[in-house]
C-alpha cells in the first residue's frame, strides 16, 4: 500500500497548483437523476484555466454524468434531470437565454467512446471550424486541420490518408482524431472523458503533453482511471464515489495526503 | 455444475453423454439446413412456374401478324381531289381510307370476310400523307390482320378439333391456310401494343395509355408523399417531444400503413371527387390517393432509417456546437438516406401495382386515347390488366399476360433502382 502510494507520488507532475484568478466554470450543488435513479448529488467544483482538473473515481460513480452537465450534453438524454447551478464566466449555463449551441462550441468535449463521423479524416476535423466559420479560406482550413491533428499527435500517421474514412482508423487513432476535432473549434473549456483509455504509452504521452501545452489558455477537465496520469497532468483532482464528490483539492494533497479514507483506499488500489 | 466448476475437474468431452449431445447437435444443424434449402427451392420453383406461364402466354403480344394485299388509292373513292391533296397532304386526314381498304379486302378475300383489322386503314392514311404521289396508283402493302388471323398465325388454336368449337370460322381457317402457303402473311414486332391505348379490337389494343397513366400518377405520388413522409419522420424522430401525443401519432401512422388499400380508394372518392370535385378518372386523383397510401410506408421506413443512426454521431456533432438542424442535415440524413430511399422506392413499387383504390375513383374507364395530362381521364397498368383479364377473347388473354410482363419489368426496374441507390449512398463504417 505504501509502495503504491509512493509510485503515484513520484508520478506527480512538476507543476504545482496555482491560485485561481477567477474560475472559468463553477458548479454549485449539482444533482442529476436519470428517471428515478439519482446518479449525482451535491457536487460543487470550480474549474479554472490555470489548473487542469482531473476527475477520478470507480466506474459508474458519475464522472461522465457530471462532465456532460458542463456542456449540457445531458439535454439530449430525455430522462436526465439536472438541478443546481453551473456558471461559465459567471453566467448560468442553464438560464433560459443561454444559447446551447454556442455553449457547446465554447465548451468542447471528447467523448468516452471514440465517435468519429463516418466521413473523411479531414472532414472530421474541418467540420467544426466550417460550421462556425472559423476559417477564412481553404488554405486556412487546411492549416487548422493540420495543426489540430499535430497537437493530437495524429498528423504523422494520417497526413497521407486524410481522405480516408475516420472510422477506418484504429481505436486509439480514433480517440486522437476526436481530440483533434474538439480542439479544432478552439473551445475555451475542454472536457476530456478518458481520452487516453485506448492509447499506447507514446500516444498517451503526446496527449499529456498537449494538455500541458493547453493549460493556461484553456480550462481543461480530464476524466481518467489512470492514477499516474491524474497525478502527472492535473493540478486539481476531484474524487467521486457513488454519485457524490468525496474530495476535491490540489492534486498533490489528494495523492499524498488525502483527508478522506475512501480517497486514500481508492488511490492506493485498495478500493474493491 | 457450480460444484464441478468450483472443484476445477476437467470437462469429460469423451463421455458417452457428451458424445451423444454433440451428435444430436450436428443432426439438428443438418436438419435445419435441409429445411432451409427445401423452403428456398419451393419458393424458387413457384416463381419459375409463374414466370414461365406468364412469359409463355404473353410474349406473343409483342408480335403482330400482317397480311400482304394490293390497295388502290383511288382519289374518287377516297373523296379527295388528287391535285389538291398532293399540294396539301392534310386534306387526306378525313379521306375515306376505310373505303379503299374495304374494296381491296372484298376483292381479294371475298365479300364480308374480315382478314384485315378495322384499324389498319390508319396505315394507308399515313402512307398517303407521307407520299401523296401514290394517289391514283395501286400499292402492295402489309396491313395488320384481325385478332383471329393473328391468333391462327401464332398457332393459338388447336385445329384438330371440330371447327364449330373454335372461335374462328372455317372460312377464316381456309383463308389463313391459303395466305400462309402463298407467303402473304408475316409476323413481326407489334409496335401498336407498346404505343397504343385500349381498343375494342385486341389487335389494336396497346398498353402505352395505361403505362403513361401509371407514370403520371406515380409522379404525383412521389412529389406528395416523399417530402411529406421524410419531413414527418425527421420531425417525429429528431425534434418532437416524446409524449402521449407523439405516441398516438406513431400508433396512427403504423395503423395507417396496415389499412387495406381499397379503404384509401373510398377515402379518395369521398375527399377528392365528392368534396373537392376533382376530375374523375384523372391521374392527379389517383396519384393523391396512392400518396395517402404510400405516405405511412415512407414515414415508417424513414423513421427506422433515422433510428438506426447511432446516437454517438449526434452527440459528436452537438458536442462541437452544431445546431440540431445542422446535426440532422449534415449527419443524420446522409446516413439515413439509403434506408429512406429504399423505403420510398418500395412504397412506389407497391403504388405502381395497386388496383383496388383506383377502381374506386373511376380509373377503370374504357379509354382509347393516351392521357395528355394530370387532369385528363386515364387508367393505370394494373387496372388495364384487370380490365383485359375480364375479356374472354383469345387476343385479350394474350394481351393480359403481355401487360403483366411489362408491369413485372417495371417493378424489377424499380427494385433494381432501390438496390442501386442503397449501395451508392451507403456509408461504410
Ligand atoms: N443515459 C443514462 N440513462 C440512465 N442511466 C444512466 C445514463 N447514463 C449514465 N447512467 C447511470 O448513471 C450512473 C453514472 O454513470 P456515469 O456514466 O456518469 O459513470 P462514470 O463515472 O463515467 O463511469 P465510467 O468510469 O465507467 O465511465 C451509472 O449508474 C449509470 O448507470
Ligand atoms: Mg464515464
Amino acid at each position: 500500500m505504501n509502495q503504491m502510494s509512493m509510485d503515484v507520488g513520484t508520478a506527480l507532475g512538476s507543476s504545482e497548483a496555482v491560485a485561481d484568478a477567477a474560475p472559468k466554470m463553477t458548479a454549485r450543488n449539482v444533482a442529476v437523476s436519470y428517471g428515478a435513479t439519482q446518479a449525482l448529488r451535491g457536487v460543487s467544483i470550480d474549474v479554472s484555466t490555470e489548473n487542469v482538473t482531473a476527475f477520478i473515481g470507480p466506474s459508474g460513480c458519475g464522472k461522465s454524468t457530471f462532465l456532460r452537465c458542463l456542456n449540457r450534453m445531458n439535454d439530449t438524454v430525455a430522462s436526465a434531470r439536472v438541478t443546481g447551478e453551473i456558471q461559465l464566466d459567471g453566467k448560468d449555463i442553464y438560464a433560459p437565454d443561454m444559447d446551447v449551441v454556442q455553449l457547446r462550441a465554447r465548451v468542447g468535449m471528447v467523448f468516452q467512446k471514440p465517435n468519429p463521423f463516418p466521413k473523411s479524416i479531414y472532414e472530421n476535423v474541418a467540420y467544426g471550424p466550417r460550421i462556425h466559420g472559423l476559417a477564412r479560406s481553404k488554405a486556412d482550413l487546411d492549416g487548422v486541420v493540420e495543426q489540430s491533428l499535430r497537437r493530437a499527435g495524429l498528423w504523422d500517421e494520417v497526413k497521407d490518408r486524410l481522405a480516408d474514412s475516420g472510422t477506418a482508423l484504429s481505436g486509439g487513432q480514433q480517440q486522437r482524431l476526436c481530440i483533434a476535432r474538439a480542439i479544432a473549434v478552439n473551445p475555451e473549456v475542454i472536457l476530456m472523458d478518458e481520452p487516453a483509455s485506448a492509447l499506447d504509452p507514446i500516444a498517451t504521452a503526446k496527449i499529456e503533453e498537449l494538455i500541458d501545452e493547453l493549460r493556461g489558455k484553456y480550462a481543461i477537465v480530464i476524466v481518467t482511471h489512470n492514477m499516474q496520469q491524474a497525478a502527472r497532468v492535473s493540478q486539481k483532482t476531484a474524487f467521486f464515489h457513488l454519485g457524490s464528490l468525496v474530495e476535491y483539492g490540489d492534486t498533490r494533497e489528494i495523492f499524498t495526503n488525502p483527508r478522506e479514507p475512501r480517497t486514500k483506499d481508492y488511490i492506493t488500489g485498495r478500493y474493491g | 455444475m457450480t460444484e464441478r466448476l468450483a472443484t476445477g475437474a476437467p470437462t469429460a468431452w469423451g463421455s458417452d453423454a457428451m458424445q451423444n449431445r454433440i451428435r444430436r447437435r450436428y443432426r439438428q444443424e443438418r436438419l435445419f439446413r435441409g429445411l432451409g434449402i427445401a423452403a428456398l427451392a419451393l419458393a424458387g420453383g413457384f416463381l419459375l412456374f409463374l414466370l414461365t406461364t406468364i412469359v409463355a402466354s404473353g410474349w406473343n403480344s409483342f408480335r403482330a401478324t400482317e397480311v400482304q394485299m394490293a390497295v388502290t388509292f383511288d382519289p374518287a373513292r377516297l373523296g379527295v381531289d388528287a391535285a389538291a391533296a398532293k399540294a396539301d397532304p392534310n386534306l387526306l386526314a378525313k379521306a375515306n381510307f376505310q373505303g379503299i381498304m374495304g374494296d381491296a379486302s372484298d376483292a381479294q378475300f371475298g365479300r364480308g370476310v374480315r382478314i384485315v383489322s378495322d384499324g389498319a386503314w390508319l396505315t394507308l392514311r399515313d402512307m398517303a400523307q407521307a407520299d401523296p404521289s401514290i394517289l391514283g396508283t395501286t400499292q402492295t402493302v402489309w396491313l395488320l390482320t384481325t385478332s383471329n388471323i393473328d391468333q391462327l398465325a401464332k398457332g393459338a388454336f388447336d385445329l384438330t378439333i371440330d371447327a364449330a368449337d373454335l372461335p374462328v370460322t372455317a372460312t377464316e381457317i381456309a383463308l389463313w391456310k391459303r395466305l400462309n402457303s402463298e407467303g402473304k402473311l408475316r409476323t413481326g414486332l407489334n409496335a401498336l401494343f407498346l404505343t397504343g391505348a385500349d381498343s375494342v379490337d385486341p389487335e389494336l389494343a396497346g398498353i402505352w395509355g395505361a403505362l403513361k397513366g401509371s407514370f403520371l400518377m406515380l409522379i404525383i405520388t412521389l412529389v406528395i408523399s416523399f417530402p411529406l413522409g421524410v419531413l414527418s419522420a425527421i420531425y417525429l424522430e429528431e425534434f418532437a417531444a416524446k409524449n402521449r401525443w407523439t405516441d398516438i401519432i406513431e400508433v396512427s401512422i403504423n395503423n395507417l400503413a396496415a389499412v387495406p388499400s381499397i379503404i384509401f380508394g373510398l377515402l379518395g372518392l369521398a375527399v377528392f371527387l365528392n368534396t373537392l370535385n376533382m376530375p374523375r378518372s384523372a391521374p392527379i386523383v389517383g396519384g393523391l390517393t396512392l400518396a395517402l397510401m404510400t405516405f405511412p410506408v415512407i414515414v415508417i421506413a424513414s423513421r427506422a432509417a433515422i433510428k438506426a443512426v447511432p446516437p454517438s454521431i449526434r452527440d459528436a456533432a452537438l458536442g462541437i456546437g452544431a445546431s440540431p438542424v445542422q446535426v440532422v442535415f449534415h449527419h443524420v440524413i446522409p446516413l439515413a438516406l439509403p434506408g429512406m430511399l429504399t423505403g420510398t422506392i418500395l412504397g412506389m413499387a407497391r403504388a405502381l401495382g395497386e388496383t383496388a383504390p383506383l377502381l374506386m375513383i373511376g380509373m377503370r374507364a374504357f379509354l382509347t386515347s393516351v392521357p395528355q395530362g394530370f387532369t385528363q381521364p386515364a387508367t393505370a397498368l394494373p387496372v388495364q390488366i384487370f380490365i383485359w383479364s375480364d375479356n374472354v377473347s383469345r387476343g385479350f388473354v394474350e394481351k393480359t399476360s403481355g401487360a403483366i410482363i411489362v408491369l413485372l419489368l417495371f417493378l424489377l426496374l424499380i427494385n433494381g433502382l432501390a438496390i442501386y441507390l442503397r449501395n451508392k449512398f451507403e456509408v461504410r463504417w
